[in-house]
């Protein structure tokens, strides 16, 4: 019975527990309403999450944990001498297991012992398959005949559901807990499994990045370099290239906004501004790779000068664009944040309004715009998509930006994109460098949300 | 200030603020400009990309075909003399297309040249005659002129008037016969908008990559309305001021600043590694989608509910509702324009997310169309990506029609939130 049709099922069935609730207390109370603790439809909501909740979470953690169940048992059946000490041999043999059970016998001769754990693989999922529907029908029955069991016109049903609604709202909230979590410990994980083959200091401080590994053991560097130095200047190099072209632009513009422009052209500029972020960032990176790039090559080339065709100007210039709106909204924001009397005082004293902005509004509004800064240095570091498209894959520590570098977040693309085996460094050196990159975009959040609170307080 | 300036030093100093005046107002005059040099850098940075992008992406909504002569040979179509559906469906037309061919340029007799006059025309010609044929079994026995989709190679010579395409002499020869005869022309191309990704650009379509993005986004939203929705009301109507409160905003806020790539790294690592869900699937994208837009949606929805008066909850308390009635049954449903809007922005945000899930294996090369949240399928930003890196010159085309219709779908749902939000927007 397929899951689709189970959680149709279940649904019915709770309909029938809702309305079998409802009905069952307006006839014990001999259909007077007023003898009821809670509206008759309470009744029915707590009979019917009584049906549907415990056989909700069974049916999602069935679904979810049978098969590493059944894959434990049956290699825990294997015997001695067939089971690999390696867990990336381990997954490939589950998955000839699989294969066999699945009826795709692959080529050559096949070891009885793995028919035989391919025949335990097939009986188990059967049973599995035959038990969870049972199981889960039945947790459902009893819940509803439970929930009839306990209703009475006395029993307060609403506080009850609304006691469950409140848990669902909590947990709901604590999702977001759970997300980080989940976030730190995967990324955690994999990057201490990572840093058990290559030791942390080379993996920090190494200058050498190639983490093509030989197939063979005994072919030159066969141990691959995980040096994160050049990655790292690339990445610092690209956004510094992307806040040398969004600081200015976004700044200046969020002045003319918040000080020149009248009310009509700030209502038509601001959201035509915002734009430039809304846009996907495939979008800037197709632009990066196809018209940015020949164009910065051609006029290099006019100069004289040599550029390279995945040069770290253009991934920068595409990426400053596209961070233009977080320098710029915040900065209106701070620069509207600024109480008029400052500007008045400072343009009654005779100041024009350059000097205003120049010398009293932005000195106050500074806090507030090096937190926007930094939100938006925080983007450049972790945008994906243009650097993947537009800049280079191999390492190179040069700090000439018409040569083509490579960044943290092309490196675990190229890392992880195609064929993967587990547990070898190459895989793992991803999630390093993802733990890196979320603790660096973390420790720019923090220092920004600091820096912009802190200025807040100084004017309530 | 009760010292009294002299006379002539009062005069000195107007003299001397005279004569900063000048530059004093050109220093004011120049940030102004350099203010409006910034937005129309801005401004125009944006314009000079869309339009760029529908230069070099508007050709790939027509298709080059050309009119070929065709014999519907009896014998070729049904050899066994049995004219019925399931032998027309099985026939060998790409025969007939060769055999088209070479009608139409009898001069050509070496086997080498033989070859590529058949790539003139796009290999899935055969496909195309097949179609027609079930379509009009009373075309069997006859000879029609039919126009059918060129090789993509031949596109781009007769897009761009023979410039950049990779074509022999010989052919170039061909083409510009079949011109001069008009048996060459341009026919919107329905090929793109109905057919998966294929190999060979003139036959490779967006169905497949809109089809697994409007599952992934299905799967999005299911799961990221319900949830935000629940945490904003939890976190603006119902949360104590404590700690975990706190935490929980803490981490709601940071979420909101997470590369969206590391989202990916925990697709990868919790979905796929550990509970073993199908890679490539709309599912599991769906739920890191989801993961990254909830901040957004939660974001949006306490600002909707905040905006709620609070003489609306004290009205419904003050007749006897509970809490969660006050909020369930008064609150939610004013606060839900507000809702939407921001779903609909976060959908938005999901719909052109590609880095994650090039991390979940949404990247693999995939023909067919996807028929539910669990079949492998691709999302329309990321065949953006797959097409950008194809070397064919033809895909540059396709590609920068994809990203216009990716764009044209972003606009109509940016759109809808605009309308949205005028149409409710409540003053209290």
């Amino acid at each position: 019975m397929s899951v689709t049709l189970l959680f149709i099922l279940l649904s019915i069935l709770s309909l029938v527990a809702y309305w079998l609730g409802r009905r069952t207390v307006l006839v014990m109370a001999a259909g007077n309403h007023r003898r009821l603790h809670s509206l008759p439809r309470h009744y029915g909501y707590y009979v019917a999450m009584l049906t549907m909740l415990p056989a909700l979470l069974l049916l999602v953690l069935w679904v979810s944990l049978d098969q590493t169940f059944i894959t434990k048992l049956v290699v825990a059946e294997l015997p001695p001498a067939l089971v690999p000490d390696s867990g990336a041999r381990l997954s490939l043999l589950v998955n000839d297991i699989r294969n066999l059970a699945a009826g795709n016998p692959g080529s050559g001769a096949v070891d009885p012992a793995l028919q035989a754990a391919a025949a335990h693989y097939r009986r188990l999922t059967q049973i599995s398959h035959l038990l969870l529907p049972a199981a889960v029908l039945l947790l459902a029955v009893s819940g509803t005949a439970l929930g009839l069991k306990l209703i009475h016109p006395d029993h307060r049903a609403r506080p009850a559901v609304e006691r469950v609604i409140r848990w669902g709202l909590i947990l709901s909230a604590s999702l977001a807990i759970l997300t980080t979590l989940g976030i730190v410990l995967s990324v955690l994980f994999e990057a201490l499994r990572f840093f058990h083959q290559v030791p942390l200091a080379d993996f920090l401080f190494g200058l050498e990045w190639s983490p093509q590994i030989a197939i063979r053991a005994d072919q030159v560097g066969s141990s691959g370099a995980f040096g994160v130095v050049p990655l790292f200047t690339g990445t610092l190099m690209i956004a510094a290239i992307a806040l040398l072209v969004a600081v200015p632009v976004g700044l200046l513009s969020a002045i003319y906004l918040g000080e020149f422009a009248s009310r009509r052209m700030r209502a038509w500029v601001k959201p035509l501004l915002e734009i430039l972020a809304g846009v996907p960032t495939v979008v800037y990176g197709f632009f990066a790779a196809l018209v940015v790039a020949p164009l910065v090559r051609a006029a290099g080339e006019a100069l004289g000068l040599e550029v390279s065709s995945e040069s770290a100007l253009a991934a920068g210039l595409v990426m400053g664009i596209m961070i233009i709106p977080f320098v710029s909204s915040l900065s209106d924001d701070v620069i509207n944040a600024v109480p008029n009397a400052l500007r008045d005082g400072s343009l009654a004293m005779g100041a024009t309004r350059a000097e205003t902005i120049l010398r009293v509004v932005l000195p106050a509004a500074l806090p507030g715009i090096v937190g926007g800064v930094l939100l938006a240095a925080s983007r450049a570091i972790g945008e994906t998509m243009i650097v993947v498209m537009a800049a280079g894959v191999g390492a190179r520590l040069t700090a000439n930006p018409l040569e083509s570098v490579t960044t943290i977040t092309v490196q675990i693309v190229t890392l992880l994109v195609g064929d993967q085996e587990f547990d070898s460094p190459k895989t793992l050196a991803a999630f390093a460098l993802g733990l890196l990159l979320f603790v660096a975009t973390l420790l720019l959040n923090v220092l920004a949300l600091y820096v912009v609170r802190k200025y807040r307080e100084a004017y309530e | 200030m009760s010292k009294k300036r002299s006379p002539i030093k009062r005069r000195a100093v107007r003299e001397a603020v005279a004569a900063n005046l000048e530059r004093r107002h050109r220093r004011d005059r120049r940030l102004r400009r350099m203010g409006l040099a910034a937005i129309v850098i801005g401004l125009g940075f944006l314009a000079f990309m869309f339009v760029s992008i529908a230069v070099l992406g508007y050709g790939a909504f027509r298709q080059t075909h050309i009119r070929l002569e065709v014999n519907f040979e009896k014998a070729e179509l049904a050899p066994d003399g049995k004219v019925d559906k399931k032998a027309l469906a099985q026939a060998d037309y790409q025969r007939l297309v060769k055999r088209a061919l070479r009608e139409r340029f009898p001069q050509v007799r070496k086997h080498r040249l033989k070859r590529q006059l058949y790539h003139l025309v796009s290999s899935g010609a055969g496909y195309r005659l097949r179609d027609l044929v079930l379509a009009h079994p009373r075309w069997v026995g006859s000879r029609r002129k039919v126009w059918l989709p060129a090789d993509d190679d031949v596109d781009v010579w007769f897009k761009h008037h023979g410039a950049g395409a990779r074509l022999t002499k010989a052919q170039q020869e061909w083409l510009a016969s079949l011109q001069e005869r008009g048996e060459m022309r341009t026919f919107f191309n329905s090929d793109f908008f109905r057919n998966g990704d294929s190999r060979e650009p003139e036959q490779a379509g967006i169905l497949g990559a809109l089809v697994g993005s409007f599952y992934t986004l299905l799967v999005t939203l299911g799961l990221s309305l319900p949830l935000g929705i629940a945490a904003a009301i939890y976190l603006e109507e119902f949360a104590p001021k404590n700690r975990w409160t706190d935490f929980i905003e803490v981490n709601i806020n940071n979420l909101a600043a997470v590369p969206s790539i590391v989202f990916g790294l925990l697709g990868l690592a919790v979905f796929l590694d550990f509970f073993g869900m199908p890679r490539s699937s709309p599912l599991v994208g769906g739920l890191v989608l989801t993961l990254m837009t909830l901040p957004t949606l939660i974001i949006a929805g306490r600002a909707a509910l905040k905006s709620v008066p609070p003489s609306i909850r004290e009205a419904a308390l003050g007749l006897g509702a509970s809490r969660m009635q006050a909020v369930f049954h008064h609150v939610l449903p004013l606060a839900m324009p507000g809702m939407l809007t921001g779903t609909i922005i976060g959908m938005a945000q999901a719909l052109g997310e590609t880095a994650p899930l090039l991390m979940i294996g949404m990247v693999a090369f995939i023909v067919d169309v996807p028929h539910g949240v669990l079949d492998p399928a691709t999302v329309l930003p990321v065949q953006i990506y797959l097409w950008a890196d194809s070397p064919e010159r033809a895909f540059l085309e396709k590609t920068a029609a994809a990203i216009l219709v990716l764009l044209a779908f972003l606009v109509l749902m940016n759109l809808a939130a605009i309308w949205l939000r005028r149409k409710f927007e409540r003053r209290w």
